[in-house]
């Protein structure tokens, strides 16, 4: 049994880690964002080179799952669905570490009072990618338990939603400039669209699943 | 002149190779999860070891529908089904080389005025219709019981598709071997009572009997066939009827493996006597019939929705008019051989 899974044990390993490098990025995120909140701004630069480096190691591992993929011609019925769901995944590591990206160059000015309100919609986001890797991984396992995580991406999704915005309403209703009012207003967009990918992974692992099923 | 009749033997093994070890390994090259090369070896070897181990059964069970007692009327009965085999392909009818082997055997006993055992080909129609719906059962049986076992013991998508493919490999050799066993009788089944071979011994210890030769000889052409022109088959077969996943094709394999098993093996048949049960008759069955049979096992497991019914009909139909050609052909072949070639196609 070993010698037959021995090279499947593998693959398998990668694509865990590859998961865990999502996961992981989400929680940096909100670390990052915690520490340019307080004006922590050397930890702040750690986080933000950690997420790139973290990107560019996703890419790397995930051409190398999906080369292996083609070249051994594993599970033919699903590996279309497996590299959508690979490389919809990484459009939302690539969307944290650009996210922080913006942050670093362009430098919001975000007053205390709104801190919080961010703070929230990126814990919001981040538990939506949470559920997402959780969703991923159940469903190479276990493809009973991928629904109940696609609806907790999805909840994360909508109170993201929400948060942006009541962010966006908030900000506006300032006197402040309008070049202000629209440099928050993109922020919070960028943060509330880690979720919408998040839940772009869900949408598409929800057909792949139903397939699966078939 | 003996090895020229013959050839119609080898032949009809070309065309049983080229179409039934599609039904073996067809579903594991058609959903790539085996590569041709891998199901071509595999299956030759072992429909070869089936052949000359455990093709007797079969055989002694065609020999009591009709025994083709002279060697030009053997080659004409089996030129005959090849014909047939072969034409019915080209129109793409799926085609049983059992029933095109008893259409030319009844044609050869109306031609010759022999008389046709009626209970033997009673017991043959009868496994056209048993072997389907046997094969079926086992196919939602096996799909439940996969499926279950898969739900529960949470297996990583990977795991499963390694497991499939050697699944799909030794299961095929399974199939091929029975496959073997129970098909010779179609190629060389019809040269046994007019076998030119004698026995060879090798050593004190090894002895291939003269219809042990026969058979290994129908079997290379088999294997001939398989290596030449299944590729074809291969690759088309088993998503025309029912789309299958990898792990569906191993259950449909399975299936069509153990009723070829169960209408070959001696050993089974002596075992269900021994408990006093009815034995099940050593029969030619149809792989065909067979993987239809349990792909419409594993539509029906998943509620019967995707079945092409009108794939289904038209099987049907090749079911009820294989026979007729391939028995109406014979005996127009047998009545040109004995008349126009003055051979003797039958001894009294």
């Amino acid at each position: 049994m070993k010698i037959l899974f021995r090279k499947t044990k593998e693959l398998e390993s990668q694509i865990e880690e590859y998961l865990d490098l999502i996961d992981r990025a989400a929680l940096v995120f909100v670390q990052g964002l915690r520490y340019y909140f307080d004006k922590r701004t050397d930890e702040f630069d750690q986080r933000y080179k950690d997420l790139r480096t973290m990107e560019s190691k996703g890419d790397n591992l995930r051409r190398e799952i999906e080369n292996k993929l083609y070249v051994h011609t594993l599970i033919p019925e699903s590996r279309g669905d497996v590299l959508g769901l690979l490389e919809s995944s990484d459009e939302v590591l690539n969307r944290l570490a650009k996210t922080l990206l913006n942050f670093s160059i362009e430098n919001p000015d975000i007053p205390e009072e709104f801190r919080a309100l961010y703070l929230d919609l990126a814990q919001a986001s981040s538990s939506a990618v949470e559920s997402m890797v959780k969703a991923v991984r159940t469903y190479f396992r276990e493809l009973q338990s991928v629904r109940d995580y696609i609806n907790k991406a999805q909840f994360y999704e909508k109170e993201s939603d929400k948060i942006a915005e009541k962010i966006k309403r908030l900000v506006f209703e300032t006197d402040r400039d309008l070049s202000w009012k629209a440099h928050l207003r993109v922020f919070a967009h960028h943060i509330e669209l880690i979720a919408d990918d998040a839940e772009d992974v869900c949408d598409r692992l929800a057909i792949a699943t139903a397939k699966r099923y078939e | 002149m003996i090895w020229f009749f013959l050839l119609s033997g080898i032949f009809l093994g070309w065309s049983l190779g080229a179409n039934d070890a599609g039904n073996i390994f067809g579903t594991a090259v058609g959903t790539r999860m085996v590569k041709f090369k891998v199901a071509a070896l595999v299956a030759s070897v072992f429909v070869i070891l089936g052949a000359v181990i455990s093709g007797a059964g079969a055989t002694t069970t065609l020999g009591h529908l009709g025994g083709i007692n002279a060697i030009a009327g053997s080659f004409t009965v089996a030129l005959a089904s090849a014909l047939t085999v072969t034409s019915m392909s080209r129109l793409k009818l799926p085609v049983s080389t059992t029933q095109v082997i008893i259409g030319g055997i009844v044609g050869w006993n109306w031609f010759t005025g022999s008389p046709t055992n009626f209970k033997v080909l009673t017991e043959i129609i009868s496994t056209w219709f048993f072997s389907p719906v046997l094969s079926a059962i086992f196919a939602l049986v096996i799909f439940k019981l996969v499926t279950f076992v898969l739900r529960k013991v949470h297996m990583h998508i990977l795991e499963v598709d390694a497991l499939t493919r050697a699944g799909l490999i030794v299961v095929g050799a399974f199939g091929a071997y029975s496959l073997g066993g129970n098909n010779i009788a179609n190629v060389v089944g019809v040269f046994v009572p007019a076998n030119p071979f004698d026995t060879i011994q090798i050593g004190n210890l090894f002895s291939l009997s003269g219809t042990q030769q026969l058979f290994l000889m129908g079997s290379l052409a088999i294997s001939a066939g398989i290596y030449t022109y299944s590729g074809h088959v291969m690759k088309t077969i088993g998503n025309e009827l029912y789309k299958l996943t990898p792990v569906t094709a191993l259950v449909v394999v399975l299936s069509v493996s153990l009723v070829l098993f169960v209408f070959a093996s001696q050993k089974l048949k002596i075992f269900l006597i021994s408990l006093g049960l009815p034995p099940i008759p050593l029969v030619p069955v149809s792989s065909s019939q067979a993987v239809i049979g349990a792909v419409i096992g594993i539509g029906i497991s998943k509620g019967g929705k995707g079945i092409h019914y009108n794939v289904v009909g038209k099987i049907a139909l090749a079911w009820v008019t294989t026979p007729l050609v391939s028995c109406l052909l014979s005996f127009i072949m047998l009545f040109f051989v004995k008349n126009v070639f003055e051979l003797r196609v039958v001894t009294f």
